[in-house]
């Protein structure tokens, strides 16, 4: 079910509907601060994310996009502000502390382990989930080798199981980057520019793939994205980041027809848009 | 991987891979060991050496793994050898000091390592380097306990009881030698391919990764410091029953550099590279020392030099290209 979909459902009042206004948000930043000498990564972020949803993150460079996934993943700490997940604070967290409460998130440069084939990685991963690790046990042993072919599956990188991590193309790579943060069941994930540096013909397809699994599996999920058909299929909510700030904040349909968006995020004048 | 493998979308360039007999080479070369052993009886001595340095140099080939070098094992080894020129008077019994010796090695690395895992790269390597040669210092100055540089003659030993002949002891020492390097080689083996072992891996490419995947790097490194430094002492414990005598110039820092260069000379790619690496290094020591007394160094350099521009792989890389080129 795409974005659209999902808010047309809510609209009819499907019982299947996502239901925000109703729930506790599962991320709700305050007050975020940051600032690496002159710049301002970020100045006073408030956001919510709510149980279920897909938010696309989008800005120009050096908005402070990567910052804020950084923040809510324990790896840089703000100077000012607080995060609260699923209710409890996580400011102060280490990156695994936090991994362990159920953020995952992959990252811009995908970090695969390129000595190891994709099913290696997938199996490493479902492994450090379980917390089995005996010295002396493969790794592929049969429980994780049908995990991770299952995960792999899921993915559409079950043909790729073989391969080595560094012989794979842009695409799988960021679609094998994301299935390894999807093996830690995590139930909200953040995505650092999924499809970045992943050729146009290929771009749709593994966005469909990631949130049909996504979706499937019920995780939360934020995505930083410059790809404004992407975040406009697929989010059903739009953040706009600017010099550390959320200039906006809305449906992708009411967003993405800013002029003040179109003109300093997305660089085109309104005219031509409409 | 399979034809369709190669085929699926999404590869670049796939790599041929095939898996070599590892446990039959092992098994081939520990019974060419055995027959040159037999063969020329003066190079049990020898080889019963180069299997000890084979077991530390499992432990560097640990840390390789993971990116790490230490320049400063060898002191793990003094601390085996130590423990059984020590002991050896009030506990005689070889197959008592062995593990004895391989535990407090572990026990020393276990204290070292809680501190020295947080570093890496060149800091990892100098931390190792400056705490060995702290030991060596203790070692060198301690003159009432250690007899400094003029060490500590190993008294007589027991095996299971039994005092052999000389000829006898040699052959069992270098049997010890070849059981611990088979089990050492078949546990790292092991180890290097469970969830742990992979993880060792990641640290050299993936440390980030590993972390946002709930894991700690530190501890992981830990691990295998703690495992190498329970092989170093195990390796300290057979050098000092085959030399009889213990110096602190184990702890020296260029004992910790030959170990490295034995790991780079054999290759990391298997825990078989280690030894390949230490029966070459003392068989051409022997050689050249033999031939030109002077400047056997030189040649062992130039070995090395050889094997770096010409077989980055190590011997073991050498090898192996032979047996797929022939396959």
């Amino acid at each position: 079910m795409s974005a659209s979909d999902h808010r047309r459902a809510e609209a009819a009042g499907d019982p299947d509907r996502p239901r925000e206004a109703t729930r506790a948000p599962l991320l709700s930043a305050r007050g975020l601060r940051l600032a690496f000498g002159g710049v301002k990564a970020a100045d006073g972020i408030d956001l919510d994310v709510m149980p279920g949803e897909f938010l696309a993150i989008i800005g120009p460079n050096g908005a402070g996009k990567t910052t804020f996934i950084n923040m809510t993943t324990g790896y840089l700490r703000p100077q000012a502000g607080s995060i609260d997940y699923d209710g409890q604070p996580i400011l102060g967290l280490s990156p695994r502390a936090i991994v362990k409460r159920g953020i995952g998130r992959s990252f811009q440069l995908p970090q695969l382990f390129s000595e190891h084939t994709v099913l290696e990685n997938a199996a490493l991963a479902i492994a450090a989930h379980a917390g089995l690790w005996s010295p002396l046990t493969p790794l592929l042993r049969p429980r994780y080798r049908e995990e991770a072919m299952a995960l792999l599956d899921r993915f559409g990188l079950a043909p790729l199981a073989e391969a080595r991590a560094d012989a794979l193309n842009e695409g799988a790579r960021k679609l094998a980057d994301i299935a390894m943060a999807a093996a830690l069941q995590p139930r909200l994930l953040l995505m650092d520019e999924p499809t970045s540096g992943v050729a146009a013909t290929e771009k749709m397809g593994i966005v469909e793939t990631l949130v049909r699994v996504l979706r499937d599996t019920g995780v939360t999920a934020v995505f930083v994205e410059h790809d404004m058909e992407v975040v406009e299929r697929f989010a059903d909510r739009v953040a706009v980041w600017s010099q550390g700030r959320i200039a906006a904040l809305g449906p992708p349909e009411q967003v993405l027809n800013d002029p003040a968006v179109l003109r300093d995020v997305i660089g085109i004048e309104p005219a031509h848009h409409a | 991987m399979s034809a369709s493998d190669r085929d699926a979308p999404g590869v670049a360039a796939p790599r041929p891979s095939m898996r070599l007999p590892e446990a039959g080479l092992a098994l081939a070369g520990a019974a060419a060991l055995v027959l040159a052993a037999w063969a020329v009886p003066w190079l049990k001595f020898v080889l019963t050496i180069a299997l000890a340095k084979g077991v530390a140099v499992l432990g560097i080939l640990l840390l390789l793994r993971a990116g790490q070098v230490s320049f400063g094992h060898s002191m793990f080894l003094a601390v085996g050898a130590y423990t059984v020129a020590f002991l050896a008077p009030a506990v005689p019994e070889a197959l008592l000091l062995l593990p004895l010796g391989a535990l407090l090695g572990g026990l020393l690395g276990l204290v070292i390592g809680l501190f020295i895992v947080r570093y890496r790269d060149i800091f990892f390597s100098m931390l190792n380097l400056a705490l060995s040669m702290v030991l060596y210092s203790l070692l060198e100055k301690l003159y009432d306990l250690t007899k400094g540089t003029d060490g500590i003659r190993v008294s007589a030993l027991t095996f299971a009881g039994a005092v052999p002949d000389r000829e006898t002891q040699e052959w069992v020492m270098f049997g010890l030698a070849l059981a611990l390097a088979l089990g050492f080689g078949l546990l790292v083996r092991a180890y290097l391919a469970s969830p742990m072992g992979r993880a060792l891996a990641g640290i050299k490419t993936r440390e980030t990764r590993l972390e946002f995947m709930g894991v700690s790097a530190r501890r992981v490194l830990l691990f295998a410091y703690v495992f190498s430094a329970v092989m170093g002492g195990a390796a300290g414990t057979l050098v000092a029953m085959t030399t009889r005598h213990v110096t602190p110039q184990l702890a020296y820092w260029t004992s910790s550099g030959e170990l490295v260069f034995i790991a780079i000379l054999g290759g990391a790619g298997s825990a078989l590279g280690p030894f390949l690496g230490a029966t070459a290094f003392e068989l051409v020591r022997v050689y050249a020392a033999a031939a030109v007394a002077d400047a056997w160094q030189m040649i062992l350099g130039g070995v090395l030099l050889l094997v770096i521009l010409f077989a980055p792989g190590g011997l073991w890389g050498m090898l192996t290209s032979r047996l797929r080129g022939r396959a």
